[in-house]
């Protein structure tokens, strides 16, 4: 069964003077069971999509469906059946950590005792702190209770807008490993994320800019279709050589990528010994060549870059 | 590169009661260079930031930014520097002129120079056409970029920021630290904290904050060779792993 449905949704906010389109017709569907990742700069349309699919939102335009319940008519079903965990952080900061969970819990009409065994792996990393005020927490911390609180209630679903956002390397790392556990427990997640690294965790990813969806599929078949040689260049001066780079005639994108700059060719054709010489000839003279497996960054790039010159030629 | 140092501390210390958020960071930046001031959540790089910016005193230790010491010049050192974060860049109901305005203003320009350089920043930045809208109807990584210009219109000695590019997509972030680049061309030092370990490739050295104390500083090359790591990701958590509080 596919629990989430979306299809052509449509949300635009309007204000006095203008008119935004946060969702620009967008349709997809994530399978029960599955790790689902949104994946986009802020601005994507990720947290409406999130909005309406809670029914917090309406949309303007098309349906929209969570285990078979419609997000109009049936909102209160959804509600039950749905953990929500905003971008923003939405506890009662001056509550304490125990009543946080407790008030959550009581609002399903269950216990913190009954639904234990699935908040128990996080929400131990918090009992040291479980008399401190919501608000006094590190940004970690506030994290985990809100993940908590979200799925105290035993959800089927869980729907977890930007968790990672301004979290440090290593707590990220933590908390996909927690999704993993989640999802293995049988919870669909669908999961929203700036960071292009997290894509590969996900079972299927959506990437998404401007309220439309550049490319849905698997991680691997999204790196697998990029359908370019990719290349991966050092020099000692990697300044200079981003110029040098973009000058190249036979460049087609070249971006820093921390400690290298990729490179793909309008011509895959072309030799490499030409870019060696050119290379050469600019005073990188140490410069090295390799080609490489596209990460989902450079795919994400590739497609904005398509579809931004798709939206000029029309 | 420029050796003239324009940041130096010496045990640095932050503490709230008996808790120590900064211990003793003893450390040096050169004047354009790139500095990326990394740490986990909770590792004190807010509040060393607060006071190297002149707003939170130190319990004890000594800096000096761009000459001034942090204890009694902060209005010298407020005056010498720039400052922008994710959090809190630019008045969002106000329009991009008027922004760029408040801040000429509040960093002491002359109206004339406000004049001349908010003409030259809207035509740099490509914002003609919308220079007179509200900063709220720009997308996040023309504001910021817009922001990182403004934080640096009176021509500072450095400039801090703080997650710049958090939320910002793949392509304008690069371009964002075009800018960056830029900058310190300019012999503008950029002293910056990002999440986006990618970034931290991009800076000339790069110090990593875990418990309050500076637990490695230098160049990306020599840090991943002396944790003989691929990555300044690998680098970071190799560090960080071992972070007993915050998060």
């Amino acid at each position: 069964m596919q629990a989430v449905i979306l299809e052509n949704i449509v949300k635009t906010y309007k204000t006095k003077k203008s008119v935004l389109t946060a969702v620009n017709d967008v349709s997809f569907s994530v399978e029960e069971g599955e790790l689902f990742g949104l994946i986009g700069p802020d601005g994507a349309g990720k947290t409406s999509i999130f909005r309406i699919l809670t029914t917090l939102l309406l949309a303007d335009k098309g349906t929209a469906s969570v285990l078979g319940f419609d997000v109009g008519k049936d909102f209160k079903a959804i509600r039950d059946i749905v953990g929500y965990m905003p971008g923003r952080f939405s506890l009662y900061q001056d509550l304490t950590v125990e009543e946080n969970l407790r008030f959550f819990a009581t609002i399903f009409n269950t216990t913190i005792k009954d639904n234990y065994s699935l908040v128990s792996d996080i929400y131990r990393q918090l009992e040291p702190f479980k008399t401190r005020r919501a608000g006094k927490l590190s940004g970690g911390m506030k994290q985990k209770l809100a993940l908590s609180c979200a799925l105290i209630h035993k959800p089927k679903i869980l729907f977890l807008d930007e968790p990672t956002t301004g979290v440090d390397p290593v707590s990220r790392k933590e908390f996909w490993e927690m999704l993993k556990r989640l999802k293995a427990a049988g919870i669909t997640i669908l999961v929203s994320t700036p960071y292009m690294d997290e894509a590969k965790l996900c079972d299927r990813i959506a990437l998404m800019q401007n309220g439309k969806i550049l490319k849905i599929d698997t991680p691997e078949n999204i790196v697998s279709g990029f359908g370019k040689n990719l290349y991966a260049i050092h020099s000692e001066n990697m300044f200079k050589l981003l110029t040098d780079l973009r000058c190249f005639p036979a460049a087609q994108n070249c971006f820093a990528f921390g400690q290298n700059h990729h490179l793909t060719l309008k011509e895959d054709s072309l030799p490499l010994s030409v870019l060696e010489e050119y290379l050469h000839a600019n005073g990188h003279t140490k410069a090295t060549i390799k080609k490489i497996e596209p990460e989902i960054e450079d795919c994400f790039m590739h497609l904005m870059k398509n579809s931004s010159q798709k939206e000029l030629l029309q | 590169m420029n050796t003239e140092v324009v940041i130096k501390t010496d045990k640095l210390t932050k503490k709230f009661g008996s808790f120590t958020a900064v211990h003793e960071l003893t450390f040096e930046v050169l004047k354009g260079e790139i500095f990326g001031f990394l740490g986990a959540n909770g590792a004190g790089k807010t509040t060393a930031m607060k006071m190297l910016i002149g707003i939170s005193k130190p319990t004890f230790g000594s800096a000096q930014i761009a000459g001034f010491d942090i204890y009694k010049q902060t209005e010298h050192i407020k005056k010498s520097i720039g400052y922008m974060s994710q959090k809190f860049s630019l008045y969002e109901d106000l329009t991009i002129r008027e922004n760029i305005q408040l801040f000429g203003g509040i960093y002491g320009l002359s109206n004339k120079q406000i004049k001349s350089k908010s003409g030259e920043l809207i035509e740099k930045l490509n914002l003609l056409a919308e220079a007179d809208k509200l900063v709220a109807s720009l997308p996040l990584g023309w504001k910021q970029k817009l922001a990182f210009s403004i934080a640096i219109l009176h021509e500072p000695k450095m400039v801090f920021l703080d997650e710049p590019t958090g939320g910002v997509d793949p392509i304008t972030r690069r371009q964002f630290w075009d800018m960056i680049y830029e900058a310190a061309h300019r012999e503008i030092t950029v002293f910056v904290t990002t999440h986006y370990m990618d970034e931290a490739e991009y800076c000339d050295r790069v110090s990593i904050m875990v418990d309050g104390l500076i637990t490695a500083l230098d160049s990306p090359a020599n840090l991943k060779g002396k944790y003989h790591a691929k990555s300044m990701d690998e680098v970071f958590v190799t560090l960080a792993r071992g972070a007993k509080r915050g998060d």
